[in-house]
C-alpha cells in the first residue's frame, strides 16, 4: 500500500504531513508520560523486527500465493498504540529512504494510511476494547483479524481519496474504490491471520509482553489450588467409591507368587515385634480387607475406598507443604551464608 | 540473491559508501532541503506537461555524474515504482482518448501522455530519493532531523532501528535457511509454522532489546543518542542551496527542451 511521490499532488502530500505530524506529536507526548527511556531500545529493535519480518513470504494455504506482514497491529498490541505508531514511522522512513518503498513526499500519506489506522484504530480502539475484561486466545484472534482487516480497509479507502484529490488517475472514483477495497480485504485477512498466530504464540510463551496484559489474565485460565484439590477429591470418590466395586477378587502379583512358592498368600509370624504391630493394625484398621469389621457389605467397600482416598490426599498434601517449608528454610539459610 | 541478502547489501552500502562521496562537505540539511524542493516541483507538473517535466532530468544527471552513482543499481530501484504508477495510470489511455498529436500511423492521446507523465514523475522521485540516501546516509539524515528539532524519541528510535536492522535481517536469513534445509520442497513459510517462526524471532528480538537497554544504560544513556557529524562546509552548503534553488525554479518555469528544439526545427513546444 506504499504510495509513491508521483501519486500525490503537493497540496495533498502537505496536508497528509500535517495530519501525521499531529498524530506523531500526540504519541510523543504520551510516550514521555511513560518510562520511555526503557521503551526506546525496544521500539528500535521491534522496528527492525517488523522490517525483517516483512521480507518473509508466508505461503497462503490452498492458493499457491504468498503474503507478508504490515506490522501496525502487531506493534501496537505489544508496544501500545503510541509507541507502535512512532515505531511504524521509523519503519516507513527507513523503507522509503533505503528501499524506495514509498516516497519521501508521500511519507506523510503513508504514515497515515499504514501506521495511523493500524495503531490507533486497530490498537487503541479495537484491541483495547476487546481485551478490556481479560486477554485470551479467542480474543487475540478476533482482535488481530478484525483489526487488520478494518485498518487495511480504511487505509485503502484513504489511498483512493488521496489519489482522487491529487487528480492523478482518470479512473472514476467508484471503479477505483471497487478495485482497491476487495484486494485489501484479502491482504488484510492474511495479515490478520499472521498477526493472530504470532500473538497467540507470544500469549502462550511470554504473555507479559502483550500490551495491557494483567497478571490475573493468564491465571484465570489456569486451575487454582482449590480447584485442583476439588478435582482430585472428586476423582478419589469416583475411583475409590465406585470403581472399587468392580475390583478383581483375584490375588495380586506378590500374593500370587507367594501362593505358588509357599502355598499361602500371607505368611504367619508370631512373637515379638510381629505381635505388637498386628495389635496396632487391628486397632487402627477401620476397614479390614476393604469392608466393615465383621461385615462383607457393599457399603463397607465403598466407604473404605472413599475414606482411604481422602486420607491419602491429606497425607500427600501435608507432605508437599512440609517439603516446601523445608526448601524455603534451606533457601533462607543459604542466603544468610552468602 | 534473495530479498533478505539484497536488503542487507543495501544497508551495508548506505552505511559505508556515503562518507566517501561528499566531496564538498555539504551540510545534510542542505541536501535534504534541495531534494524536498525537487520532489515538490516534480509532482507540481500537470498531467500533460511531459516536455516540461523532462527538464527535471538535468538535476538527476548532474548528481549522478558528480557523485559517481551506478545507473545499474539505480535502475533496480525504479521498476517497482514503474509498476505501481503503471497500474494506477493504465486506465488513462482508455478513458481519455482525446487526440493530442497524429503522426502517420500513430495517434497520441492525452490519456497516453498523462500515463507516461505519471510514470516519469515516479522515476524521477525515486532517483532523487536514492541519490540523497546513497550520498548522505541515514546517520547524517538523523542528524539533520535533530537540527530540525524533530522529537528526540523518534530520532533515537530510527537510529537504533537502523543499527539493528542488519542484525535482524541476518537472523531472519539464518532462520529461513535452516527452515529451507529442513523443508526443501516448500516455497515460503507454511501456515503451521507461522506462529512459532515469527514468534520465536520476536522473543529473541525482545530479549535483545532488553540487553541493548541494559548495556546502553551502563554507558550513561538517558533517552538521547548522540549523532555523529563530520564538520560541514557552511559556505558551500549555502551556495548549494541558492544555486540549486534557482536552477530548479528555472527548470520548472522555462521549458528548456522545447526552446532548444525550436531553435532547430521551429516546431510547436508541447
Amino acid at each position: 500500500m506504499h504510495m509513491a511521490d508521483a501519486l500525490l499532488s503537493p497540496a495533498v502530500a502537505g496536508t497528509m504531513y500535517v495530519c501525521s505530524s499531529v498524530a506523531a506529536g500526540y504519541s510523543v507526548k504520551k510516550i514521555r508520560q511513560e518510562e520511555y527511556e526503557k521503551k526506546l531500545p525496544t521500539m528500535g529493535v521491534m522496528g527492525a523486527f517488523v522490517f525483517a519480518v516483512q521480507m518473509i513470504n508466508f505461503t497462503i494455504p490452498g492458493t499457491g500465493s504468498s503474503g507478508h506482514l504490515c506490522g501496525g497491529m502487531l506493534l501496537s498490541s505489544i508496544l501500545g498504540p503510541e509507541a507502535g505508531f512512532l515505531t511504524m514511522i521509523g519503519v516507513l522512513l527507513v523503507q522509503c529512504l533505503l528501499f524506495a518503498d514509498g516516497g519521501i513526499l508521500a511519507l506523510g500519506a503513508n504514515i497515515w494510511n499504514m501506521a495511523f489506522y493500524g495503531c490507533f484504530f486497530g490498537g487503541m480502539i479495537l484491541w483495547k476494547q476487546i481485551m478490556k475484561k481479560k486477554i485470551s486466545k479467542k480474543r487475540i484472534i478476533v482482535a488481530s483479524i478484525a483489526g487488520s482487516i478494518l485498518s487495511l480497509q480504511l487505509g485503502a479507502f484513504s489511498v483512493t481519496l488521496q489519489t482522487l484529490a491529487s487528480n492523478i488517475t482518470e479512473l472514476p472514483f467508484p471503479i477505483f474504490l471497487a478495485t482497491m477495497q476487495p484486494i485489501h480485504l484479502a491482504i488484510g485477512s492474511v495479515e490478520g491471520i499472521i498477526t493472530a498466530v504470532v500473538l497467540v504464540f507470544i500469549y502462550e510463551t511470554r504473555p507479559e509482553l502483550l500490551w495491557n496484559y494483567k497478571e490475573n489474565d493468564k491465571k484465570k485460565d489456569r486451575l487454582s489450588y482449590k480447584q485442583v484439590i476439588i478435582v482430585f477429591a472428586a476423582l478419589a470418590m469416583v475411583i475409590g467409591g465406585l470403581l472399587s466395586l468392580v475390583a478383581s477378587a483375584n490375588p495380586d502379583g506378590l500374593e500370587w507368587s507367594m501362593e505358588r512358592v509357599a502355598g499361602t498368600q500371607e505368611l504367619e509370624k508370631e512373637g515379638g515385634i510381629y505381635t505388637l504391630t498386628k495389635y496396632i493394625q487391628s486397632i487402627t484398621s477401620f476397614f479390614p480387607d476393604y469392608a466393615w469389621k465383621q461385615s462383607e457389605s457393599i457399603t463397607g467397600t465403598i466407604f473404605s475406598g472413599v475414606f482411604g482416598g481422602i486420607i491419602v490426599i491429606i497425607v500427600c498434601t501435608a507432605f508437599c507443604f512440609m517439603l516446601k517449608f523445608f526448601r524455603k528454610k534451606q533457601g533462607r539459610n543459604e542466603k544468610k551464608h552468602e | 540473491m534473495n530479498k533478505l541478502g539484497e536488503a542487507a547489501r543495501e544497508i551495508h552500502k548506505s552505511d559505508y559508501v556515503n562518507n566517501d562521496r561528499e566531496k564538498l562537505g555539504l551540510h545534510p540539511l542542505s541536501r535534504i532541503f534541495i531534494t524536498f524542493l525537487y520532489l515538490l516541483l516534480v509532482v507540481s507538473f500537470s498531467n500533460y506537461d511531459l516536455i516540461g517535466l523532462a527538464n527535471m532530468v538535468l538535476y538527476l544527471l548532474f548528481h549522478i555524474i558528480w557523485y559517481d552513482i551506478s545507473i545499474k543499481t539505480m535502475l533496480k530501484r525504479i521498476w517497482p515504482v514503474l509498476l505501481l504508477t503503471g497500474i494506477i495510470g493504465i486506465a488513462n489511455p482508455f478513458i481519455n482518448r482525446e487526440v493530442l498529436l497524429e503522426l502517420e500511423y500513430v495517434t497520441i492521446t492525452y490519456g497516453m501522455v498523462s500515463m507516461v507523465t505519471l510514470m516519469l514523475k515516479g522515476i524521477f522521485c525515486v532517483m532523487a530519493s536514492y541519490i540523497l540516501t546513497i550520498t548522505v546516509g541515514i546517520g547524517q539524515i538523523c542528524y539533520a532531523f535533530q537540527v530540525l528539532h524533530m522529537p528526540e524519541e523518534i530520532v533515537t528510535m530510527i537510529m537504533l532501528m537502523h543499527r539493528y536492522l542488519m542484525l535482524l535481517i541476518k537472523e531472519v536469513e539464518r532462520m529461513q535457511q535452516a527452515y529451507k534445509l529442513r523443508a526443501s520442497k516448500q516455497k515460503g513459510l507454511q501456515f503451521l509454522t507461522w506462529g512459532s517462526f515469527v514468534g520465536l524471532l520476536l522473543l529473541r528480538s525482545m530479549d535483545r532489546a532488553q540487553e541493548v537497554y541494559e548495556s546502553m544504560k551502563l554507558r550513561g544513556f538517558h533517552g538521547k543518542m548522540q549523532t555523529s557529524f563530520l564538520k560541514s562546509n557552511k559556505r558551500a552548503s549555502i551556495f548549494y542551496i541558492f544555486f540549486w534553488g534557482i536552477v530548479l525554479f528555472f527548470l520548472r518555469m522555462i521549458p528548456i527542451f522545447s526552446l532548444v528544439g525550436n531553435l532547430f526545427w521551429k516546431g510547436t513546444g508541447q
